[in-house]
């Protein structure tokens, strides 16, 4: 029980930085392999807000939100939307977007180490216990997990109810028919782009509340987050979140009773399942 | 088989370059010796890296996986069996490994390959870890009598058979199968062509590869732990060479693997906390400015000459 609580909290925030991920992919179609290093960048913002000026996180994610969407935004129409035009079909987009990001990650963990260097870093934030159903957990834990829950409600309720949401999942569906029926594919992928490094960098400040980070560990958090979005299917909100909830909880299994050094082997293995029985995601439809 | 008046030109020439290459140690065994390893090193994984992914355009990175590997085969069995044997089982274990992988997910699209290879090296370290962290072991001592010139040499010949396996399989049925893949698998598909077994196959190479590159490299580092012979760092390391050369040629990924040593070493000897910025800047270079490699830049000033003779 005690195991099952704190690796579906640790999922509610996974859920948060896999939705990031999953709306660059799914929409804007660039597999980002720098979104560790945007998670990453937000937990040092909100490090050193909350070090420096005592702001607390719950407050600095609407800083951090704003800066990365900005950043995000200009990486997309800067570097990405050229590869996007120049690519004459899906595979070579792929291919592109992969080495352009793993240039930017590079670009991101080198300049990360030379401003902050390479310590871990970590601050004590709301660490007095909450009890649970009889157990006790970090208040930074749940605050975050909470704050996570929010923030995908928020998502999920626009990308269903409003009509960007609705151009949005056209995109995602269709992006050939999308432009047909008159979405305007390329800003609406360059907004669905910057609010995935929005999202990712304000699960970084969450997550920094509780883990500790260094500016090397970014890639630990992007293969989680591209297992987590393959295993609940590109562009699926719902599968997304349970599956995050699947690999929180796997996760902290393996940590509490077999070794806390195998969390990815962990990772993998679930990937593995995925890989050989659904690899159209958990509630994909099966391609013929 | 016949061999055409430019292969026997092509291997004289590659026969004479292997030997002017391996006098090396004659000359210098310090520094130079000690860049002629690294480049020889990088030579066989770059190449043996664009074998499989310049026709199949997937990027794998677990050349590191696969390495770290063969260190272990060397450390493990150093007592007991000789080392050209090590390097051979190694090479084995490599390609048995390579296999199961593209078992799992090269039968997928490109992007569950890129991602199951990029964290694969972290995978087996945990789990390297995990099992000596068990059994109480800590980190391997290997010891021998080989030298700088005889790892140097080791690698050299490992190139050579590189090269030979690269030849041999551009005119083998393997081969052909492969350049249809390259050009559409969808049409390869549709004529007959088993496009998983035929990627699976090619992937074994680098597989094997690597792991006998790092069985070989063991002696030089004496003691060996996880975090050492598993850097992720080195398979983007050996995609940047072979892609700033040029995967689609042979010889490609040599052009990328010299220049992009020195300037490593330029750079981790005298800015040594820049590198991972240096391999960033790469990445962008490679895909803005040289999507094709040197090789590519050259085919097109060739051609632009060969026009301007036409005219």
């Amino acid at each position: 029980m005690d195991i099952l609580i704190t690796g579906i909290l640790l999922g509610g925030t996974y859920a948060l930085i896999a939705m990031g991920l999953n709306l660059q992919y799914g929409v804007a179609r660039i597999m980002n392999l720098a979104n560790g290093e945007v998670l990453v960048a937000g937990g040092y913002f909100a490090f050193i807000a909350y070090t420096s000026t005592q702001l607390s996180p719950v407050l600095t994610i609407f800083v951090v939100a704003p800066i990365a969407f900005g950043l995000n935004w200009l990486i997309y129409v800067l570097m990405l939307q050229p590869l996007v035009s120049r690519a004459k079909n899906r595979g070579q987009l792929e291919r592109d977007s992969i080495l352009a990001t793993f240039g930017l990650s590079f670009i991101g963990v080198g300049l990360m180490l030379s401003f902050f260097g390479g310590d871990y870093f970590s601050y004590s934030f709301l660490a007095v216990p909450v009890e649970l159903l009889g157990n006790t957990y970090g208040a930074n834990r749940v605050l975050s997990f909470v704050m996570a829950v929010v923030i995908c409600g928020a998502l999920y309720l626009w990308l269903n109810r409003s009509r960007a949401g609705l151009a949005i999942r056209a995109i995602a569906t269709a992006p050939a028919s999308a432009r047909l029926v008159g979405i305007d594919v390329k800003n609406l992928s360059a907004l669905a782009f910057a609010l995935g490094g929005a999202v990712t960098a304000v699960g970084g400040a969450l997550i920094s509340t509780y883990l500790t980070l260094d500016a090397s560990t970014g890639v630990v958090f992007t293969l989680k987050a591209l297992i987590i979005v393959i295993m609940g299917g590109v562009g699926d909100v719902r599968g997304t979140i349970v599956a995050a909830l699947l690999l929180g909880v796997l996760e902290t299994v393996v940590a509490s009773l077999l070794d806390p050094g195998l969390t990815l082997a962990a990772a993998y293995v679930m990937f593995l399942g995925i890989l050989l029985f659904r690899p159209q995601g958990l509630f994909g439809k099966k391609v013929t | 088989m016949s061999l055409t008046g430019t292969d026997t030109r092509n291997v004289l020439l590659a026969t004479l370059g292997f030997g002017v290459c391996a006098l090396l140690p004659f000359a210098d065994t310090g520094y130079w010796l000690g860049l002629g390893v690294t480049i020889a090193m990088f030579t066989a994984l770059a190449t043996s890296w664009a074998l499989f992914s310049g026709p199949t355009h997937y990027i794998s990175l677990a050349t590191a996986a696969f390495f770290g590997v063969g260190t272990y085969v060397t450390g493990l069995g150093i007592e007991t069996l000789p080392f050209w044997a090590l390097v051979g089982l190694a090479g084995l274990i490599g390609a048995g490994l390579a296999a199961l992988v593209g078992l799992a997910t090269l039968r997928l699209s490109g992007v569950y390959f890129v991602i199951f290879t990029l964290g694969l090296a972290e995978l087996v370290r945990q789990v390297i870890t995990w099992v000596q962290n068990n059994t109480g072991q800590k980190g391997l001592y290997v010891l021998t009598d080989l030298d700088e010139a005889g790892i140097y040499w080791w690698l050299l010949g490992l190139c050579a058979a590189v090269f030979l396996t690269g030849w041999l399989i551009g005119r083998s049925r393997l081969g052909f199968a492969l350049r249809i893949i390259g050009d559409d698998e969808i049409v390869a598909a549709h004529s007959g062509i088993n496009t998983a077994r035929a990627k699976i196959l090619l992937f074994m190479v680098p597989g094997a590869v690597a792991a006998m590159t790092g069985a070989i490299l063991a002696p030089r580092y004496v003691y060996i732990e996880p975090s050492l012979a598993f850097a992720p760092i080195l398979s983007f390391q050996v995609v940047i060479m072979a892609l700033l050369g040029g995967a689609s040629r042979l010889w490609g990924p040599v052009v990328g693997v010299i220049p992009f040593t020195f300037l490593l070493e330029t750079v981790s000897s005298n800015f040594p906390n820049q590198t991972t910025l240096v391999i960033g800047v790469a990445f962008l270079v490679i895909v803005y400015l040289l999507p094709n490699g040197f090789v590519g830049l050259l085919d097109k000033v060739l051609h632009r000459t060969k026009a301007n003779e036409v005219t």
